[in-house]
């Protein structure tokens, strides 16, 4: 466990994704069969413990300690599973020396370290080292050891085997299993992410792993002996396995002079949830049906509702979309949908899930990869005819002969030919009549050609330090705008969209106005006449009741520097309420949801 | 005969009237009896001042020559006659020259412990446990969460990271008195032989180490060294030093801290630290109830820190305990500014 625990423990703390990667594959290189296989299953949320809780946690802490110094602790430590691993007293005690007739109580009795004697040894004779590690005589449960026996152990079992083990770990230890077991290790790490560490062992793509993945189960032996070279790549019998997805790239408008419009086919981009639905037949010959997101995770769990209508063999990409009365929802309201946990018949209802169609990657046990979008096209038509399912749709072509056409339907979805839906296009996809199914990301074949955004110009309030590698530069920046009593409220927070070279400039600008300080946090000069002006752009404005001015940005990101305009030039909180206004495409039957993320998939 | 006939708290420190001196105190004094360096506790302008060599040269370093009108040293185990008690210096095992100091009048013995530690430390004389009636104790880490038992498993983590990143900068925030010269010293221990940088703030008291026959291997200041040249080295420094523009000298640096406070893991993130290391030079709860036990006394005073928890602990013991809330303890972290001067010739590099 002590190995599986570090690496919990250094992923926790650690922001950035390379950083990550190394500390995942290190893990698994050094770490032997099958530790790491069931580490990795972890991490890919591949293992869930029904009978852990928090309540028997409780109880078993309360066992071992005073209710007086638990309250401290707890309320000092503010998290149960920390506070358990950092207070958990094992026993039984070793012999303790002096202190007789003191009655300590079992539960509190220091249980190490006899204090050197009195001895006035010379100052810098060497040093015991020995005798601080390893103290206890049982050896500590081996992550293989934890996994297997949980598989099979009873509820009635299950405090006295925790006990038993949180008495033989030390603090990091106990705290990785205490994560382990209670499930989710939020410690910052992505199913893809373990799989591309775990393809990095040998030298894999991510892809590769995640088309066989569905076909593995923990602790993934062959998939190790595959990646180190010493077995062959285990194969999917998955019957509906996933694909690789093919990626655009953003289009700039100095690309378009090199392309011709006669190449091109233009569909609309819809703001949804990239997917990949697959439907096959087992040797039964019984259909099973999965959904994947764009990067293979298998999220069918979450949409039972689209499941039940992929009924003939095939793989589609398409959009993932909330309809209602046959109109497209906003990604707001899609939001909404995702990251339950479970999945009610009213949340089906209230949030009917829809699929529009843009591509066929294989149909029966033809594999059409290899032909030309144009063939691929023409058989997706057909298949959605054949399919019928009115939770299926085609994703419509965009009509143009030439850019600037595109331009005009780009810039006004609904004349162009979204109709009603075109408050749920966010720009328009260029693809390529020739071109193959690829997966990755591949220069050329696909574009994608995003709205404009919306654009603001705030004044910058507050100033937070960041993370790792900006761990010294004030990178986090709060920005507000006028409103009518002549006073900033602020309007969001965004930490990216700049250049180093303006990170460093704002950074100075900071350091030099900074008229309070809270923590990592600076509160930065923003009067009428002094001040930063931030030009910051952003997809889209919602209400949220939880910021002061009553709207929250999406995907917010600072678009360029304003040093050449003082603060009172900077917008008003109206001019955010009438674009809010114009770009309303909530159902006013459910409240929109606070929070400025974009869209992950 | 009390205690508080020996000694009575006050606002600026321990007093103890019969001998005419206090001990620690937070404001200047006539007669002051200094426990350790640490700014907290060893304070400037005082008109004497008894305390062991190395303290009393550490406040030389840190205040120049003229910090208190006259002083005088004292040994471990030495005794001294103030007034009609009996004053003797112990070793704290806390940093270089730290003492606990035992007053006794007419047969009872109050021992006043400063901060101590009860774990080894390659740079300073391990900790001496001292019998007494009433124990007079530090509670920095005075709740059953801190247990800072394992610095060596601490270090091989650090050392565990620079070869797995060997293409970044580590660098290790540390107190400048005391922590810095440990890890080194660890590190050492530990088997690692190649240069370890140093922020300009810890020169002066790492040579004063050295200087008293510490080995700390090649040290080195990193002013000047070249971003390039620091990929897959160890540089200690003030903690605030970390998030500071001095920190861009150094490629990717990985921060790391080591200190007690790193046991809980919302300290860490709160200062943006990736490599917390739990190495203290307080004693831990298990060290503090410990010592507390094996003194055999039938009272505690609790000067600083977590003190709730402990006095509940002492209380459940039987003993006497009661929190006397000496304002000005435990500040030597804030203390830990690098000069300005270094805070500018970081702007540049």
């Amino acid at each position: 466990m002590n190995r599986f625990a570090e690496l919990l423990d250094r992923l926790a703390y650690e922001p950035g994704r390379n950083n990550k990667l190394r500390l995942i594959a290190d893990y698994l290189r050094k770490t032997e069969d099958p530790d790491r296989g069931y580490a990795l299953a972890a991490m890919t949320g591949a293992l869930s413990f029904k009978n852990a809780k928090a309540g028997m946690i409780r109880a078993l802490i309360a066992e071992r300690t005073d209710p007086a110094l638990f309250a401290l602790s707890y309320d000092y430590v503010g998290d149960l599973s920390e506070t358990v691993a950092l207070m958990w007293q094992p026993v039984p005690l070793p012999p303790r020396s002096g202190g007789e007739g003191l009655g300590v109580g079992g539960d509190l009795a220091p249980q190490k370290k006899v204090p050197p004697t009195p001895d006035p040894s010379p100052p810098f004779a060497s040093q015991m080292w020995g005798g601080e590690k390893n103290r206890r005589n049982d050896p500590s449960p081996t992550l293989t050891d934890v996994v297997e026996t949980l598989s099979t152990l009873g509820k009635a079992q299950l405090p006295a085997q925790m006990a038993r083990w949180l008495d033989a770990l030390d603090e990091n230890g106990r705290w990785a299993l205490l994560k382990l077991v209670t499930g989710g290790l939020r410690i910052g790490v992505s199913a893809r992410l373990a799989k591309t560490a775990a393809a990095s062992l040998g030298g894999k793509e991510p892809d590769e792993i995640e088309i066989i993945w569905p076909g593995l189960a923990p602790p993934y032996l062959e998939l190790f002996a595959w990646l180190e070279g010493r077995g062959d790549k285990p194969l999917n019998r998955d019957p509906a396995p996933f694909r690789p997805a093919m990626l655009a790239h953003a289009i700039e408008e100095t690309d378009f002079t090199a392309l011709d419009p006669a190449d091109f086919s233009a569909e609309w981009k819809w703001d949804g949830i990239r997917v990949q639905a697959v439907a096959g037949r087992d040797e039964d010959g019984h259909v099973v049906a999965r959904l994947y997101s764009r990067t293979g995770e298998d999220i069918s769990k979450s949409f039972p509702d689209l499941l039940e209508s992929l009924r003939l063999p095939a793989a589609i990409d398409g959009e993932l979309l909330i309809l209602r009365d046959g109109r497209v929802q906003s990604f707001n309201v899609l939001q909404q949908r995702l990251n339950r946990k479970t999945v009610t018949p009213k949340l089906t209802a209230e949030f009917p899930t829809h699929l529009r169609a843009y591509d066929l990657l294989a149909e029966g046990d033809d594999d059409l990869r290899e032909h030309p979008f144009e063939q691929r096209r023409a058989r997706l038509q057909a298949f959605i005819e054949k399919l019928a399912d009115p939770r299926i749709d085609l994703s419509p072509l965009v009509p143009f002969q030439t850019w600037d056409q595109l331009i005009a339907a780009r810039a006004n979805p609904a004349e162009g030919g979204a109709g009603l839906d075109a408050d749920a296009v966010e720009g328009v996809m260029l693809k390529r009549r020739d071109a193959p199914y690829l997966p990755g990301r591949p220069k050329g074949p696909w574009w994608k050609w995003k709205r404009d955004p919306m654009i603001v110009d705030a004044v910058l309030m507050y100033a937070q330090r960041g993370h790792g590698k900006r761990s010294s530069f004030y990178s986090d920046y709060t920005f507000g705008v006028w409103n009518g009593d002549d006073q900033l409220v602020p309007v969001g927070k965004a930490y990216f969209g700049f250049t180093d070279e303006e990170l460093s400039q704002i950074d100075r600008f900071v350091r030099r106005n900074t008229v309070n300080k809270f923590g990592p946090v600076r509160e930065v000069t923003h009067e009428a006449d002094t001040g930063l002006v931030l030009e910051v752009a952003f997809e889209g404005l919602q209400r949220s009741t939880r910021h002061k001015s009553g709207i929250a940005m999406r995907f917010p990101r600072i678009n360029r520097l304003r040093w050449d305009k003082p603060p009172r030039e900077a917008d008003r909180l109206e001019t955010l309420e009438k674009m809010l206004d114009k770009s309303a495409t909530s159902d006013p039957l459910v409240p929109a949801q606070a929070g400025t993320q974009g869209q992950s998939a | 005969m009390r205690a508080e006939d020996i000694l009575v708290p006050m606002p600026s420190g321990l007093c103890c009237k019969p001998g005419g001196f206090h001990i620690d105190p937070t404001r200047p004094v006539d007669k002051a009896l200094i426990t350790h360096g640490h700014s907290d506790h060893a304070r400037a302008g005082h008109g004497a001042v008894l305390a062991t060599q190395e303290t009393l040269d550490i406040m030389r370093l840190r205040y120049g020559d003229d910090f208190a009108g006259s002083t005088q040293t004292i040994r471990y185990g030495e005794s001294a006659k103030l007034g009609d008690v009996t004053v003797s210096f112990h070793p704290a095992g806390h940093v270089l020259g730290s003492a606990q100091i035992k007053v006794e009048r007419k047969g009872l013995r109050v021992v006043a412990s400063g901060d101590y530690k009860d774990l080894p430390d390659p740079t300073c004389t391990p900790f001496e446990l001292v019998p007494c009636d009433v124990f007079i104790t530090e509670a920095t880490f005075g709740l059953p969460v801190f247990r800072h038992h394992d610095a060596p498993g601490e270090t091989a983590k650090l050392l565990r990271s620079v070869e797995l990143f060997s293409e970044r900068a580590h660098l290790v925030g540390a107190y400048s008195l005391g922590k810095a010269q440990r890890v080194i010293a660890m590190l050492r221990a530990a088997g690692y032989d190649k240069t370890i940088y140093l922020h300009g703030a810890m020169e002066k008291i790492t040579a004063y180490y050295q200087e008293r026959g510490i080995d700390l291997g090649p040290v080195e200041l990193v002013r000047g060294t070249k971003k390039a040249e620091l990929a897959g080295t160890i540089t200690i420094c003030p903690p605030s030093a970390m998030s500071d523009l001095w920190s861009r000298r150094f490629p990717d640096p990985v921060l790391a801290f080591a200190s007690g406070w790193m046991r809980v893991r919302a300290r860490a993130r709160q200062r943006g630290i990736t490599l917390p290391l739990v190495i203290s030079d307080h004693a831990d709860w298990d060290g503090l109830t410990s010592t507390i036990a094996t003194t055999g006394c039938s009272e505690v005073w609790v000067t600083h820190g977590e003190e709730e928890a402990l006095v509940h602990w002492a209380h459940m013991q039987g003993l006497k305990a009661r929190p006397l809330a000496i304002v000005g303890y435990g500040d030597e972290e804030e203390s830990e500014n690098p000069a300005p001067a270094e805070i500018d010739s970081g702007a540049d590099a």
